[in-house]
């Protein structure tokens, strides 16, 4: 693992400051200005060093001979406070030189500031230039050796500068969106490197982000929910209760409920059926809490066939795990089925099921005819030769799907055999339950009209067993408890929407919601979305 | 699944039931209408059935919580004396005596009267008695009540404060029992606030280990306990190098205590707590502990206190930012150059007085002294940043109108101000002068009793007074001879320095009559005094005003004429005292301006023995001394004057021409130009 990924590393610390400073730019839709661009700038500018090193390459007359460059992309509105700085590597010949922001389609043989939605700071008077020729007088002059930085509240659509690590204050408001950083020069000799944050910053740029983020938690935080006084109590205490009725913390929301005279829309046992069967299935007990579904709701699970896939598939992964424990193998068909004829015709189905599959085991197709080769080979056992017939498939995609995997996977017989014999503590006779119930479980998938999830769902699971140690395999995240949690949220979800209840609580509903309106934030340009992330929101004391 | 806890703790929030208040709000009514059917229980608090007692006592604890008027009922009938009788008395049970101590509290907290009512009944040896309680879980509290009793008293400021933190056993007591609870802790970090008042006082905390102390409430988690920490810190390392010292080498958890002041320092820290950091930090910097040019200072503390001068912060925090920043930048070149460009300081100090305008007076006050101090130390050595607080527009106007402020804080402040800014050249002959200000600065002069503000007036009065400055006329003719003479005869040296030096400087090229008023008004005698005067400074400034007096011909002749006898005096004085090189330079120097003068050239050329002492400094160690003899000398003997011939045979007959033509061969070439301009007025012989 270690040899061919180290390239990748060595670009990977510099990538995570970026994503550290702004996480929640989606680079997807905003990426960062990471260097200058090559294509948006001057002919009198160079690059070079990766297109972060800028120097001026013109006759350096007039003020007719300036030139500039913009950074590869705009300013994402979710970065909060955007920042970059400037080493200034030689003053060339009068250090006329221009640091700081410009839109896009600004006249690029120019200063940064000398012209409309074009802004600057410049090192021969230190004056700052709005959107005009004529600068304010704003800070002190900078040149070579200094490191000048620029920072963009978007919050605010403010500006401000740094100098040698100083802030030196705003130098400019209103700034409109979608601006690029942009460095100008105007004199042979000239040189600066820019550092987007890539490398560490002269200036303590986290503590800006400390202020704005503890004060947009402010804003939130003291924001007054207009209505009658009482009202939003109520209405938070009922997504409260309702939150906790529908994961049927039963005592809990009765003694909440008690308290603050709310009402629940379900009665108490119904409540406490579906908290001993959800408890179930967080414990990993998933056969015993399809028996109690099945008793208490009965109908539930026969006319929903991909909760059931869930769950069986479940049910497997925790087999595997060894916490659940069927009382036989003919567990699975044991409840009244709907549809037996599929459970005799398991070869059938797989065979039927190849075929819109079969552009996918093309693409993997020599580790399948190995697989199939091995099948071949008489040294293996009789278990193994049984259990290939029906879990070729899912051994064949989880071949092809975990390329990198290699190492670890036992095509060995004889290691095979040593795992499958771990794999269950060493009883055949689990091992086999396990096997016959993967052939149920396939057989299953086949009624369920399959999605890529489902299909992935059951190879992932499938997968397992291909690995002697399947904690340790890449495939091991199955085995987490946490992995319940989703198939028990499903299940609850069913069970309340068999009874008209609302499938999610609407304390869900709302932090969704939330979540969808701080990625609109994004898109529409408000800053403050960068310090709204939700679960740090949540966490905070 | 686990996220429900957040939410569940955000909501329950509201669910609290009846506030306290409310209850104790429908009795007051009651109260009103009937005083003495009101609280039944006043009665049973004298009961000698402890039951009885405390349960009265607790009824009083309740109703005066929150309320004045109960307060002043338990101050004005009494229930005071009854309250201490029962704190003093050890056989109490300790439950009685805590009621009486949290009543006792409640009180402390009223009006300044309630306030002052206890403190004259002696109460403070009581709560200290209490606090030193030990035993079991109930005087536990019996001390934690005491402790708030008393912190509440001693923060009032209408207490006697300064003295429990002399007791050495006392402060080891408080300093142990911060392990007690939080409620102890912000208490006793209160009390030792209050109480440090003398460095003793600080060494004293230091050496029981409070430094350590404090910096691991520093560390607490609760914001209520780390601000009276960081007050205590400020306070016991104020000026204090040794505790300083200390300080910035201890750690707590691993962590510097400068680390731990700094972290305070960031954004997301409550204003006030980046505030009270910044000025520990400071005051360590102050004290010698950090350097200047560390990161803590130079970066983290300059740049959070120029943040907080902003108009974005409380006036409050403003005034302090602005006082704590002055303090800091005080005498570092950089620090205040720095600071000059950082986050527009300058611009925003100038809104001060703008905010000054729309605000209460104590914080009006605060807000124009703390916008003069900052702008004293910032101007004070670089004449970039003096220029630009100067073309702060207004500015000038509002150190003219700080000058005459009613505050005495603020009138200091604008003379410190105005101080650092008549070091500017340019500003003495531009705005200064535009703006008059050395009416105001006058005025104050004439009427001050404060000894502050008349060193750095008059200290400003001597910049104002430099030959090039046009405000020397005016001012002369607001009587500052008569002021400056008077303050030549101050007892504080500063003041002595001061008046002489303005004295120096007004004669500088003064014209004749002038000159006449001020050895008029000083008067020899006072001049002979000052030649005694045991700071040297003032010595040489003497020297200097004789030199600027005795310059030009006439000018010399004259004052020869009037007090040559007394002059000589003086100058022999000197020269056979026990001084430095350079002060002896400065008697020479007079000498050689004598014997610029016509008639004054005979007060030397019939002195014998300073013709003798002239002869000898021509061969003195110093090169300076030689090259001021010589000077002199070349001045009696220079030719195109009556009597020269006479002059120069008199010196040739002492040996002053061999002398001359033994030091023509020296190395050092002001001496030889010296030597040679002498030699050349000695006719050819």
């Amino acid at each position: 693992m270690a040899s061919p990924n180290n390239t990748g590393q060595a670009s990977e610390p510099a990538m995570d400051r970026l994503k550290q400073l702004y996480p929640m730019v989606n680079e997807e839709e905003t990426p960062l200005p990471r260097c200058w661009s090559p294509k948006d700038k001057y002919n009198y500018i160079g690059l070079s060093q990766n297109n972060l090193r800028v120097h001026y390459k013109g006759h350096g007359k007039t003020h007719k001979d300036a030139a500039s460059v913009r950074a590869t992309h705009p300013i994402p509105a979710a970065c909060g406070l955007y920042y970059f700085e400037v080493k200034i590597v030689s003053k060339g010949r009068d250090g006329y030189m221009g640091i700081g922001l410009s839109a896009e389609n600004v006249n690029m043989n120019r200063l940064p500031g000398w012209d409309k939605h074009s802004y600057g700071y410049h090192g021969d008077d230190g004056h700052s230039f709005c959107s005009s020729g004529t600068g304010q007088p704003y800070g002190p002059t900078f040149t070579t050796g200094d490191v000048v930085g620029c920072g963009i509240n978007l919050i605010d659509g403010v500006c401000f500068y740094t100098k040698n690590g100083h802030n030196l204050g705003t130098a400019f408001t209103d700034l409109p969106q979608k601006l690029y950083p942009t460095v100008g020069l105007q004199t042979p000799g000239e040189v600066v490197d820019a550092n987007f944050g890539q490398q560490p910053f002269v200036f303590d740029i986290d503590d800006e982000m400390k202020a704005l983020r503890a004060r947009t938690r402010a804003t939130i935080q003291n924001y007054t929910i207009p209505g009658p006084p009482g009202q939003w109590t109520n209405t938070l205490q009922n997504v409260v209760c309702s939150y906790l009725v529908h994961h049927g913390y039963c005592s809990t929301a009765e003694a909440f409920a008690k308290s603050t005279g709310q009402q629940f829309n379900e009665d108490v046992t119904s409540i406490r059926n579906r908290q001993r069967i959800l408890r179930l299935v967080l414990a990993g007990k998933i056969g015993e809490a399809i028996s109690e579904t099945q008793r208490l709701y009965p109908g539930l699970l026969e006319s929903d066939h991909k909760l059931m896939f869930l769950l069986k598939c479940r049910q497997f992964i925790e087999m595997v795990s060894g916490v659940d424990i069927p009382e036989s193998s003919s567990s699975l068909s044991s409840p009244p089925r709907i549809s037996t004829p599929q459970q005799q015709s398991v070869i059938q189905s797989t065979k039927s099921y190849k075929k819109p599959r079969s552009n996918l085991a093309a693409n993997f197709s020599s580790p399948v005819s190995d697989m199939n080769g091995s099948e071949e080979n008489s040294n293996n056992t009789n278990s193994l030769n049984g259990e290939s017939d029906v879990d070729m498939e899912a051994n064949n995609h989880n071949n092809g799907c975990h390329q990198d995997g290699h190492e670890d996977m036992e095509i060995d017989s004889n290691n095979a055999n040593q795992a499958k014999s771990g794999l269950c503590g060493g009883s055949k006779a689990a091992l086999e339950r396990i096997l016959s119930f993967g052939q149920e479980l396939n057989a299953l998938s086949m009624e369920v009209n399959r999605d890529p999830q489902s299909t992935q769902m059951l190879q992932d699971a499938f997968s397992l067993l291909a690995y002697s140690d399947p904690w340790k395999s890449p495939v091991g995240w199955q085995l987490d408890p946490q992995q319940r949690e989703p198939v028990c949220a499903a299940l609850n979800s069913a069970i309340l929407q068999s009874k008209s209840l609302p499938r999610r609580p609407p304390l869900e509903i709302a932090r969704a919601h939330a979540q969808e309106l701080v990625a609109l934030m994004s898109r529409s340009g408000l800053g403050s979305c960068a310090f709204a992330n939700l679960d740090e929101l949540l966490s905070i004391p | 699944m686990g996220q429900i806890l957040a939410y569940r703790g955000d909501v329950l929030v509201q669910l609290v039931p009846l506030p306290l208040g409310q209850t104790l709000h429908t009795k007051q009514p009651s109260f009103r209408q009937d005083p003495n059917n009101g609280r039944p229980y006043i009665e049973e608090i004298y009961s000698t059935d402890e039951a009885k007692c405390l349960h009265a006592l607790i009824c009083l604890k309740n109703a005066v919580i929150g309320s004045n008027r109960q307060k002043g009922f338990v101050v004005q009938h009494g229930v005071i004396s009854r309250l201490i009788q029962i704190i003093s008395c050890d056989s109490s049970p300790v439950s009685v005596r805590i009621e009486a101590t949290i009543i006792l509290g409640s009180i402390a907290k009223g009006t300044d009267e309630h306030v002052k009512a206890l403190v004259d009944m002696n109460i403070i040896p009581l709560l200290v008695k209490g606090v030193l309680e030990d035993g079991d879980e109930s005087s536990a509290r019996l001390v934690e009540a005491s402790l708030c009793c008393l912190r509440t008293l001693l923060q009032s400021g209408l207490a006697p404060t300064g003295t429990l933190a002399q007791d050495s056993d006392f402060v080891q007591h408080l300093l142990a029992l911060l392990r007690a609870s939080i409620t102890s802790q912000m208490a006793i970090a209160t009390i030792l606030t209050a109480e440090c008042k003398t460095p003793e006082c600080q060494d004293l905390l230091s050496a029981h280990g409070a430094v350590y102390s404090l910096t691991a409430l520093l560390c607490s988690p609760h914001r209520k306990v780390q601000m009276p920490a960081l007050s205590c810190l400020a306070k016991i390392i104020f000026q204090n190098r040794g505790v300083a010292l200390a300080a910035a080498s201890a750690s707590f958890g691993g962590r510097p205590l400068p680390d731990i002041l700094t972290s305070l320092m960031a954004q997301d820290m409550p204003k006030g707590m980046q505030l009270s950091a910044a000025r520990c930090l400071t005051y360590l910097h102050r004290a010698g502990a950090l350097s200047a040019s560390d990161d803590i200072i130079k970066g983290k503390t300059l740049s959070c206190l120029t943040r907080l001068c902003d108009k974005n912060h409380d006036n409050g925090i403003k005034a302090i930012a602005a006082e704590t920043l002055g303090y800091l930048t005080e005498v570092d070149m950089i620090l205040q150059k720095d600071a000059s460009i950082l986050n527009h300081l300058i611009t925003n100090l100038a809104m001060y007085f703008k905010y000054a305008m729309e605000e209460v007076p104590p914080l009006q006050a605060q807000l124009r002294q703390a916008a003069f101090r900052a702008f004293a130390s910032l101007g004070a050595n670089d004449e970039d940043i003096r220029k630009k607080i100067i073309e702060t527009e207004g500015l000038m106007d509002h150190i003219v109108c700080g000058l005459q402020d009613s505050s005495p804080g603020v009138r200091l402040a604008a003379i410190r101000c105005l101080h650092s800014l008549s070091r500017s050249v340019q500003q003495l002959r531009t705005t200064f002068q535009d703006h008059l200000v050395w009416k105001p600065l006058m005025n104050l002069l004439k009427h001050a009793s404060d000894d502050d503000v008349v060193t750095v007036a008059s200290s400003t009065l001597c910049n104002l007074l430099l030959e090039f400055s046009p405000s020397k006329e005016p001012i002369l003719e607001l009587g500052a001879i008569d002021l400056l003479c008077g303050l030549t005869r101050r007892k504080e040296a500063a003041l002595r320095l001061n008046g002489i030096w303005a004295l120096m400087n007004m004669a500088f090229q003064a014209e004749q009559k002038i000159k006449s008023q001020i050895l008029k008004a000083l008067g020899t005698e006072q001049i002979f005094r000052l030649l005694s005067d045991p700071e040297v400074n003032v010595l040489m400034k003497t020297l200097g005003l004789l030199r600027n007096l005795l310059s030009t011909k006439p000018h010399i002749d004259q004052i020869m004429n009037l007090h040559g006898i007394q002059i000589m005096q003086a100058v022999i004085l000197i020269l056979e005292g026990n001084h430095s090189a350079e002060v002896k330079e400065q008697a020479l120097c007079i000498l050689a301006n004598i014997a610029d003068g016509d008639s004054a050239k005979d007060f030397i050329m019939t002195n014998e023995d300073v013709l003798k002492k002239l002869a000898s400094y021509m061969m003195h160690s110093s090169v300076k001394l030689q090259v001021a003899a010589i000077f002199c000398v070349s001045n009696l003997v220079w030719k195109e004057e009556n009597g020269a011939l006479e002059r120069q045979a008199r010196l040739k007959e002492m040996g002053v021409h061999k002398l001359l033509q033994q030091l023509i061969n020296t190395s050092d070439t002001l001496l030889f130009d010296k030597v040679k301009t002498a030699m050349t007025q000695f006719s050819d012989s």
